[in-house]
């Protein structure tokens, strides 16, 4: 009660301050022009190079075309056609279906991996150690990363060699490259700091305090975790979340190289129309991408209210 | 950091622990692969076995090929990396200042930005490269591929400033004030000083996503490529140990940028310390 009296006075005190400081400054420009002035870079950058080339593809997908040219026209032909072609969907499942697992490893190992170094690793600087080790292998080309894999999961490769040298295996295995298994750990690879990162940042603000508190009022590890960590670092968890799903469902060279031929992604199915100069389908299927983004970003933002967490 | 009540560590820091070196290991098992496969012999291939052991394939990094060009190609990165990574600190760090108060259409911004994070990368360059195609001017380095890079570094920039400007606290903003600072003097003095960790940070990250990106940039660079994409161009003609080598140079490099920056930071955090005690 006391604590809940002290909280509704101060925002009422700072609004005093600062209404006393607003009215000296009076005669300059009202709080939010500045405002204004300071986002206003980023609103235009944003608008010409993001929103207005959206628009544009978006009114191309209804353009007609042949193989000369586009023409501007109003046809709901290339949606039809797309939506209808039985590949569409199945490479819009399989990509799903790899967002999904990788998402799920990806939210394991990051979490454990914020965890530990915020909260077990007690020594700044071999904190900031065990981050930059492992943040440096992603100063190294994503396309190097990638088919960094292909001499270690290969059939004479590093890891196949280990497990025979170990006799845990005669002959070598070859499901481990160019398969569904090699894309999913060439994903986890490349996108597992994205979700370090952001539960980090969130976990970080979490006051140790709080938990010593919750261990002396009797909280099991678990409950702990439960009903006090995971509930504040909700933010990070959505955030990295975010970030590897769209990631992996915007991916188009992972896949194509990882595995051997046998899926494709949604981008490399469109970079192909591209290249084709089949530019109307070609933005018709990216409509219908950035759709499906959208909707699963809006999903996961309703869930947790990212923005109330991160402008406050 | 405060002291814990019991120094005894739980099972969990042991479990945990295991965990990271786990990870640590997957993360750098490939990498040690290929550090290891650059210096393979010059009658090599990209898998194993070794084939003698040279340095022929970092000789020919910096060398100009037939089929791509490296060293200048790198030049560029760089060059666009430095461009993205000043933009990026400048816009970011004042949509961050900006976003500290609500304005008209704070909102819808925000959602922009989420946006334009999430897009993916390929159909941003699609996008631009399109507009550039219907206006008739040709993709190049500084415009079509910069402004496709922004798109992607921005957002990430005000979400990093974020996390940063929410530990800042208004009032020594308001205190500066109070002692008759001007809005220049304050933030030159007062605010910039205290979120420059931050900075650093947005300018480091901005550089690192510019440097490595690959789908904007494809549909949006015009005729000279930056690195990513000429070792792209690299992978689907002939592969080589050259790639491997750019690898292990890269992480070499990063290495020794760390360690030296580390060493600068403890000095300077000595320095501080002695300040304090005389």
């Amino acid at each position: 009660m006391n604590s809940g009296g002290l909280t509704s006075v101060l925002p009422a005190l700072r609004r005093r301050t600062r209404t006393a400081s607003g009215k000296r400054r009076s005669t300059r420009l009202p709080p939010w022009l500045v405002s204004w002035f300071q986002v206003g870079p980023l609103a235009v950058i944003l608008i010409v190079l993001f929103a207005l080339p959206t628009t544009l593809f978006l009114i191309v997908s209804f353009y007609d075309y042949d193989r000369v040219g586009i023409y501007p026209a109003f046809l709901l032909d290339n949606y039809r056609e797309m939506l209808t072609t039985p590949a569409t969907w199945r490479v819009y499942v399989s990509s799903l279906r790899f967002a999904f697992i990788v998402w799920a490893i990806t939210l394991f190992l990051g979490f454990n991996i914020a965890y530990f170094l915020i909260f077990h690793v007690r020594n700044r600087i071999t904190r900031t150690v065990l981050f930059l080790l492992c943040a440096i292998p992603f100063w190294t080309s994503g396309i190097i990363r990638t088919i960094a894999w292909i001499p270690f999961l290969g059939r004479n490769g590093a890891f196949n060699q280990l497990l025979m040298g170990l006799g845990l295996t005669s002959h070598p295995l070859t499901f481990l490259l160019f398969s569904d298994f090699a894309v999913i750990v060439t994903y986890v690879h490349l996108f597992t700091l994205l979700m370090v990162g952001p539960i980090a940042n969130s976990l970080a603000k979490i006051d140790p305090a709080l938990l010593e508190a919750a261990v002396d009022a009797g909280a099991s590890r678990w409950r702990t975790m439960t009903d006090i960590v995971i509930p504040l670092s909700k933010t990070g968890i959505t955030l990295g979340s975010i970030l590897v799903f769209t990631q992996v469902m915007g991916d188009y060279f992972v896949v194509r190289q990882m595995s051997g031929g046998q899926s494709a992604s949604i981008v490399s199915m469109l970079s192909t129309q591209i290249q084709a100069m089949e530019y109307p389908p070609a933005s018709a299927n990216a409509m219908v991408l950035v759709v499906f983004v959208a909707c699963l970003v809006g999903v996961m933002m309703k869930v947790v209210d990212v923005r109330k967490e991160l402008v406050k | 950091m405060t002291p814990r009540i019991s120094e005894k560590r739980p099972w969990t820091f042991y479990a945990l622990a295991t965990l990271f070196g786990l990870f640590l290991m997957f993360l750098y098992g490939p990498m040690f692969v290929i550090y290891v496969l650059s210096f393979q012999g010059p009658n090599g291939g990209v898998t194993f076995p070794m084939v003698g052991t040279s340095l022929v394939w970092f000789r020919e990094v910096f060398e100009k090929g037939q089929m791509a060009n490296l060293p200048v190609s790198f030049e560029r990165s760089i060059a666009l990396a430095a461009v993205v990574s000043v933009l990026t600190v400048v816009i970011s760090v004042a949509a961050g200042l900006g976003f500290r108060r609500r304005f008209p259409g704070s909102g819808v911004l925000f959602y922009l930005a989420i946006a334009s994070l999430v897009m993916p990368s390929l159909l941003v360059g699609f996008g631009i490269g399109l507009g550039f195609q219907f206006l008739g001017w040709q993709p190049s380095l500084f415009t079509s591929a910069l402004g496709a890079q922004l798109t992607w570094t921005l957002p990430f920039g005000l979400f990093a400033m974020f996390a940063v400007v929410n530990r800042f606290n208004r009032s020594w903003e308001e205190a500066a004030t109070d002692l008759g600072a001007s809005a220049w003097q304050r933030l030159r003095h007062v605010t910039l000083p205290i979120l420059a960790p931050g900075i650093i940070g947005v300018a480091m990250g901005a550089f690192t996503l510019s440097y490595d990106e690959y789908a904007r940039t494809t549909l949006t660079i015009g005729p000279k490529n930056t690195l990513p994409l000429e070792i792209y161009a690299l992978i689907s003609s002939a592969t080589s140990p050259t790639l491997f080598a750019i690898g292990t140079l890269t992480t070499g490099v990063s290495f020794l940028a760390i360690i030296v920056s580390l060493l600068v930071v403890l000095r300077l955090q000595r320095r501080r310390a002695l300040a304090k005690v005389g």
